[in-house]
């Protein structure tokens, strides 16, 4: 099948004139038309397959499958792959490549994301579009290397100086690990902002079978800004700095406007048997699947509960919760941390609508059970 | 239909490969799968465990607290994994390494195969794994013969295929086994 | 009449900021000269620093990304690796690179990006009000080291033209001054020759200017100037450290 025939399917493409999956792994993974593949390197075919060809990065655990990957498909590619000298070093490579117009990319984890948090803030202000992979781990500081989503105020909150958002999109299978890498790049193109994947080890680790969706067909707006050298053009400026009289200040309700824009257009989440639920269990990335089992379990009991998973965590789908919970009055919140989506969840649901947590906070043995959760629906339901 | 088994043991046993094995099988015969591996912290020889849950619709949840099958292949795991075969559960003891006289649940079905007796008696005592998972897929019906021996193609590496006759050996000898002991 | 002297094309026909008797202007100019020389403003991207050279766009008539404190050297590997062809120079001070930026620069020079480094040594921060620099002299007064610069609890000046000319991935280090017509006219051909190098795809190169820093001196636009010989040149001795290709 054709490049053009799977853009209109969306189906399974391998053809090796327009579409990139490193041909020879894919040999290894391909079974029946999908590819059975580890989160990691699911962001890594979407990233190539998504145009990037050009990578940053350090050395961390669990994230290191996806430069592995790059460093051995970017040079096929006449791309170019860096292992930096720093984390900061490499958020800063990704601003440089990012300024000329490419697409660009790195990943890491949580220690490894906060050193690039200055890079991510510069890059929010001088409006850079950009793809930031954060296969998150335990902490705080060290922590260790378990599967954690207590980055999340970190992503979504602006995770550097000076009251920015990025773009947050988190998976929860191997299939959205590819498909939401790819929407980053283009979400960072549109809005001109940086866009962050942020997942954990268990979805960066498992294997799922992906059918690897060509890059879908989307009008992007041409890159006036970026530098290039001036070419006899006019002289291009990537900057963050603004001093004159009103300039930032503008320059801030100009950036708060894009996001109000993604509040608006951009939000993506997913219900799974939300319609008739007396209980909605919400939950995003690595827990909402081992909900989405506890959930079926309660739903053999008879217990009418479901799902609602966020799938952009910025912009936050506050809509989904605000008519939801029209209808159903508990929601049961549960996340790898102590307690951090839940303030969103708050704002979100309507007043009278009870919202209870359960958390475990990310270190070796930590991570829930089905049947842990199930415990918890049937104790709040 | 919807099928896990979580599979523990040392690096070295093959624990890895035979998850990976039953995932690809599955996934030749159409089925959603998630398979989700676990170590310990050491580079080598150290625990060695993954979850493979196999379903026609959605896979939900890529780990289970107290799997269906559970799979042994060392005294550790015995000792830290018999304890959470869910009720009515099977547990598959690798008795050639593992002493379980002192295991005593009547809840869950056990089976006791010496595997690395077996899969030498068959020239390798590194397809233990595949005893394990012809063990398994007879237990479980979980994917068909013809299947794992398609998928071995796939999970192993070209220079390996001239093996896959006798790990379908190995394979069947662990079915075997639990037709015999099913008995 | 011919004219034989004008505003490098390269500048903008702009008054700039700087304090009376700072060094930059005349650096500015020079590295204006360079690329004209080689004709290279429709293909530059130059990357601006944080500190008094981060307004580099307003005087530069080239396209330049500003980098945050410390990473313009990163900042370029990136630029240069996505876009081989254009030409690409940083332009930092001594607390951006020699302090906050070393790691960026250290390894910038040891992969042997192909790009310019032009180093504006004045011996202290100069924007955020004279703070202690890693090239502060020792015994040298600042905001921060109001006793003097001691060499035991704040180290030696760090030498950055010796320290990168010793790593593999350099092709071209050296340092010049602005303080007299004579080490002008030396300064105006080693930028020359460091921006040659990136022409001719030959490698990183580096070029450390000693620069007066008269309003955070305390000093007269005069005697800063003369500062830069008598007190910096013998701690920051002139001189090419590096030059592989001798070009």
């Amino acid at each position: 099948m054709g490049n053009e025939e799977c853009r209109k399917t969306g189906e399974f493409c391998l053809d090796p004139r327009t579409v990139y999956l490193a041909p020879d792994f894919v040999e290894a993974c391909v079974q029946n038309n999908r590819l059975f593949v580890k989160g990691n390197e699911a962001v890594a075919m979407a990233a190539l397959e998504a145009g990037c060809r050009y990578y940053f990065g350090y050395p961390i655990t669990p994230q290191s499958d996806i430069p592995e990957f790059l460093s051995r498909e970017l040079p096929k590619l006449d791309g170019e792959f860096i292992q930096a000298e720093s984390e900061v070093a490499s958020i800063n490579m990704l601003l440089g490549a990012s300024a000329t117009g490419v697409r660009a990319m790195t990943s890491s984890s949580s220690p490894g994301i906060s050193l690039k948090q200055e890079g991510i803030s510069y890059m929010a202000g001088s409006e850079l579009p950009g793809v930031i992979v954060n296969i998150s781990r335990s902490g705080p500081g060290l922590g260790g290397i378990d599967a954690s989503q207590a980055d999340y105020f970190q992503s979504v909150k602006g995770g550097g100086h000076g009251g920015y958002r990025i773009v947050v999109l988190a998976p929860a299978s191997v299939q959205e690990m590819y498909d939401l890498t790819m929407l980053a790049f283009d979400l960072a193109d549109l809005y001109r902002m940086p866009a962050m994947v942020l997942a954990d080890s268990v979805i960066g680790q498992m294997k799922e079978a992906v059918v690897p969706h060509p890059r879908p067909a989307v009008d992007l707006p041409a890159k006036e800004w970026a530098v290039q050298g001036k070419g006899g053009g006019e002289q291009r400026i990537v900057k963050s700095l603004y001093l004159g009289d009103g300039e930032l200040e503008a320059h801030n309700w100009k950036l708060y406007a894009k996001y109000e824009q993604l509040r608006g257009k951009e939000v993506r989440w997913e219900e799974f048997l939300a319609d008739d639920a007396d209980l909605v269990v919400t939950a995003f990335g690595s827990v909402s699947r081992i909900a989405k089992t506890a959930i079926m379990q309660a739903r053999e009991e008879g217990l009418k509960v479901g799902l609602l998973r966020p799938i952009t965590l910025f912009p936050f789908p506050a809509q989904a919760y605000a008519r939801i919970t029209g209808r159903c009055k508990k929601v049961l919140d549960i996340e790898l941390n102590t307690g951090q989506m839940i303030e969103d969840v708050r704002l979100s649901v309507t007043k009278d609508t009870e919202v209870f947590f359960y958390g475990r906070p990310p270190g070796a043995g930590s991570l829930p059970t089905p049947e842990e959760l199930l415990e918890q629906i049937r104790k709040h339901y | 239909m919807r099928h896990d088994v979580f599979i523990a043991g040392f690096g070295g046993q093959g624990v890895l490969l035979a998850g990976n094995l039953l995932s690809l099988a599955a996934i030749a015969e159409g089925k959603n799968v998630c398979f989700f591996p676990s170590y310990g912290v050491e580079k080598r020889g150290g625990a060695a465990m993954c979850t493979v849950v196999i379903a026609d619709g959605e896979v939900g949840s890529p780990v289970i607290g107290n799997p269906t099958v559970v799979i042994v292949l060392n005294q550790l795991s015995l000792e830290k994994y018999g304890s959470r075969v869910k009720p009515g559960g099977t547990l598959v003891i690798n008795s050639s390494l593992i002493d379980s006289s002192a295991f005593a649940r009547t809840d869950i079905s056990t089976y006791r195969i010496p595997m690395n007796e077996i899969a030498m008696e068959l020239g390798d005592a590194r397809m233990v794994n595949m005893v394990a998972t012809g063990a398994y897929v007879q237990l479980t019906g979980a994917v068909s013969d013809e299947s794992l021996a398609e998928a071995l193609k796939k999970a192993l590496p070209e220079r390996n295929h001239r093996f896959i006759p006798a790990n379908m050996k190995a394979v069947a000898a662990g079915a075997q086994q639990i037709v015999a002991q099913a008995g | 009449m011919q004219q034989v002297f004008h505003r490098p094309v390269s500048l903008k026909d702009v008054q700039t900021h700087f304090c009376p008797g700072c060094h930059h202007g005349t650096i500015h100019r020079l590295v204006a000269e360079a690329m004209d020389h080689f004709e290279l403003q429709q293909r530059t991207i130059g990357v601006a620093s944080v500190g008094c050279s981060v307004f580099l766009y307003a005087y530069f008539d080239v396209d330049v990304v500003e980098a945050p404190h410390g990473r313009a050297s990163a900042v370029a590997t990136g630029v240069k690796r996505a876009r081989p062809d254009s030409f690409v120079f940083t332009y930092q001070g001594d607390g951006d690179l020699a302090a906050i930026g070393t790691a960026e620069i250290i390894h910038a020079a040891n992969r042997g990006e192909d790009i310019t480094v032009v180093f504006v040594n004045n011996t202290t921060y100069g924007m955020t009000g004279g703070q202690m620099a890693p090239t502060t002299l020792v015994g040298q007064k600042t905001s921060t080291s109001p006793y003097g610069r001691q060499r035991e609890k704040d180290g030696a000046p760090i030498r950055m033209a010796e320290l990168l000319a010793q790593l593999e991935g350099v092709a071209y280090s050296c340092r010049v001054a602005v303080d007299s017509p004579k080490n002008l006219m030396v300064a105006e051909r080693q930028i020359k020759t460091a921006f040659r190098y990136q022409v001719e795809g030959k490698g990183f190169s580096f070029v450390e200017v000693l620069s007066s820093c008269p309003t955070n001196w305390g000093m007269d636009p005069i005697k800063a100037n003369e500062r830069v010989g008598a007190e910096m040149i013998p701690y920051f001795p002139l001189g090419v450290f590096k030059n592989v290709g001798n070009l």
